[in-house]
């Protein structure tokens, strides 16, 4: 049995067929993690005799019968997702000692649903980074080439499944975490309409932007995966009252006469010519199924990526003034007083990244500023919004690259915050204007995989799916798995 | 718009963080690139726009007032660094 080959539908037929129980899959798995992942570095957690104890008990539901779609599944979930008894640290040393109380609804739902949590996967301390390298875990490699990031803040849930570690991960996307990593090593990922996927229980960075998803091996099975953890959620202040729907309905419907627009701003001679290539014979691949294309704009483009930086660190400076030493979390040795406990908790417990933006939401925030900064970005977010709904006047979807570049070398933009930052510049538009989109693999450059990535309007995740589906079903990108070796 | 050493202080005081002194040039010079990026929001004309907050310009929802959680406290404060008597424990504020 070659697991790192299947996906969430082909797993769902054989536990059916009874081709192999969930405890097989589950130790087959836990095997793979334990042969490659110290390569790797993956999961900051690996939940081995948790998931052993629930995939027993997942089979004894399949026997009675009581199944639900993920029912003996194997999943991994970042590390960002409130697991009840199990370490959830954010990949920070202030939550390194936080064993969660509860659970987020996302993992409650999966669950009830009898899928088996193998562990927690690594990311970028507090899912601030583009490439998995601010980890008080240790950066995550690729699979596809070791040297080189697996992207970010979802790193870990990337990297695992391409490693075939799990069939499929939870991520988070604040401004393009589950959608850049995806792209980069070869996978699908869907970040959904902001208020889809509940947030309760996930740590929160910039919680006007921050959304759940999934990373998966192909576009149904990011339905299948979707259908589990979508909907409504009183416990989410944010999340949309929005009756449930079956995200693979559409699966199997043909694209033709749909029109898909193409930002002007969006292909420029900042993307690398592979990925300009692989879009260009992805183009040919959609017409033959029936799209036209029609050229759009979004001018707010260069801006979104300035408004995003005040926005994200603004909220993530009010967000992460919790962690204070006082109630969980990290506190420093011997404090003299309160002040010096806040103060050295807080210097000693969060890595340079994350404190650098809480520095400048903070400057954003404060007194004089409040106008000029984040107000402004708001501002401009409206314009971002704008432009997306311009756009969806003459078309059903967008598409665009999801990075500038495929996956670049480990410490090659580690000194240059701002260079950074430009990695997302295809991707937090997206976030700003609270819209669905997915990454999805288009080809290669060398040994790295080549995402690009579709854009719809708010709630159209089901025909985002069908788009990616139908695109995959005329090539064979999303199958592709890269080889691994032991340390 | 850039910044000095001093106001680096002065923002990191209101963040409860410390910055050695042997970094704060690096971190003021890392501060000030960021505002370069950020200052391209002036680009923008967005007189007369209104600020957007939610995506779905939702409003917040609110929920009957009534008692829906459990008490969890034991639980709670089991992940807490010092307790006592079901109370937080922190240093000595009033002498």
């Amino acid at each position: 049995m070659n697991i790192e080959q299947l996906t969430l539908a082909e797993l769902q037929q054989g536990l059916k067929d009874k081709r192999f129980s969930s405890l097989e899959l589950t130790q087959s798995y836990l095997a793979r993690i334990k042969d490659f992942d110290a390569t790797i570095n993956s999961f900051i957690t690996v939940t081995d005799e948790l998931a052993l104890t629930a995939a027993k008990l997942a089979d004894e539901q399949l026997a009675k019968g009581n199944t639900s779609p993920l029912t003996g599944i194997p999943l991994a979930h970042k590390d960002i997702f409130c697991t009840d008894g199990v370490k959830t640290s954010c990949a920070s040393k202030m939550l390194d000692n936080f064993i969660a109380p509860y659970n987020a609804t996302v993992i409650e739902k999966l669950n009830q649903q009898h899928s088996v949590m193998l562990g927690k996967t690594n990311m970028d301390e507090f899912a601030m980074g583009s490439s998995n390298e601010n980890s008080f875990y240790g950066a995550c490699k690729n699979p596809w080439e070791v040297s080189c990031v697996p992207g970010g803040s979802s790193g870990g849930s990337a990297a695992a499944v391409a490693a075939g570690f799990a069939p499929a991960a939870t991520g988070t996307d604040t401004g393009g975490s589950i959608r850049q990593p995806a792209a980069f090593c070869g996978l699908t990922g869907l970040k959904p309409t902001y208020g889809v996927v509940s947030r309760y229980g996930m740590v929160a960075y910039a919680s006007s932007l921050d959304q759940g998803g999934v990373i998966t091996k192909n576009a149904e099975d990011a339905a299948i995966f979707l259908n589990a953890i979508a909907g409504f959620d009183a416990k989410d202040s944010t999340s949309v009252e929005k009756a449930n729907e079956d995200y693979t309905r559409l699966l199997s419907a043909s694209l033709q006469g749909k029109v898909i627009g193409l930002p002007e701003e969006y292909f420029s001679d900042q993307v690398d010519s592979a990925i300009s290539q692989s879009i260009e014979a992805a183009k040919k691949v959609l017409e033959q199924q029936g799209v036209t294309f029609k050229s759009v704009n979004l001018k707010t483009t260069e801006q979104a990526i300035s408004a995003y930086y005040i926005i994200a660190p603004s909220e993530a400076s009010a967000n992460l003034q919790r962690y204070d030493g006082v109630r969980y979390g990290y506190r420093c040795d011997n404090p003299k007083d309160l002040e010096d406990m806040f103060v050295r908790s807080r210097t000693e417990a969060f890595g340079e990244e994350v404190q650098r933006r809480i520095l400048i939401g903070t400057y954003a925030l404060s007194a004089g500023f409040y106008d000029a900064y984040y107000r402004k970005a708001q501002k401009i977010r409206r314009l971002i919004k704008e432009d997306f709904e311009n756009a969806f006047a003459v078309c059903d979807f967008i598409l665009a690259p999801t990075t500038p570049t495929p996956a670049f070398k480990i410490g090659a933009n580690t000194k240059d915050p701002v260079a950074m930052y430009l990695e997302d510049i295809f991707t937090i538009s997206v976030n700003l204007a609270g819209l669905p989109a997915l990454s999805l693999p288009c080809g290669f450059k060398g040994n790295l995989p080549i995402g690009m990535q579709l854009i719809g309007k708010p709630f159209s995740e089901a025909e985002l799916l069908q788009a990616a589906h139908q695109f995959q079903q005329a090539t064979d990108w999303h199958t592709k798995t890269p080889v691994l070796t032991k340390a | 718009m850039s910044v000095q050493i001093d106001e680096i202080r002065k923002v990191a005081k209101l963040a409860k963080l410390s910055i050695d002194e042997s970094q704060v040039s690096d971190v003021c010079d890392g501060f000030n690139q960021i505002l370069g990026l950020v200052d391209k929001m002036q680009q923008c004309d967005t007189d007369n726009i209104k600020p957007l907050a939610n995506p779905h310009d939702a409003k917040q929802r609110l929920r009957a007032d009534e008692v829906t959680a459990t008490n969890e406290r034991d639980k709670l404060m089991q992940v807490a660094p010092e307790t006592e008597d079901g109370l937080f424990l922190v240093p000595k504020v009033i002498d």
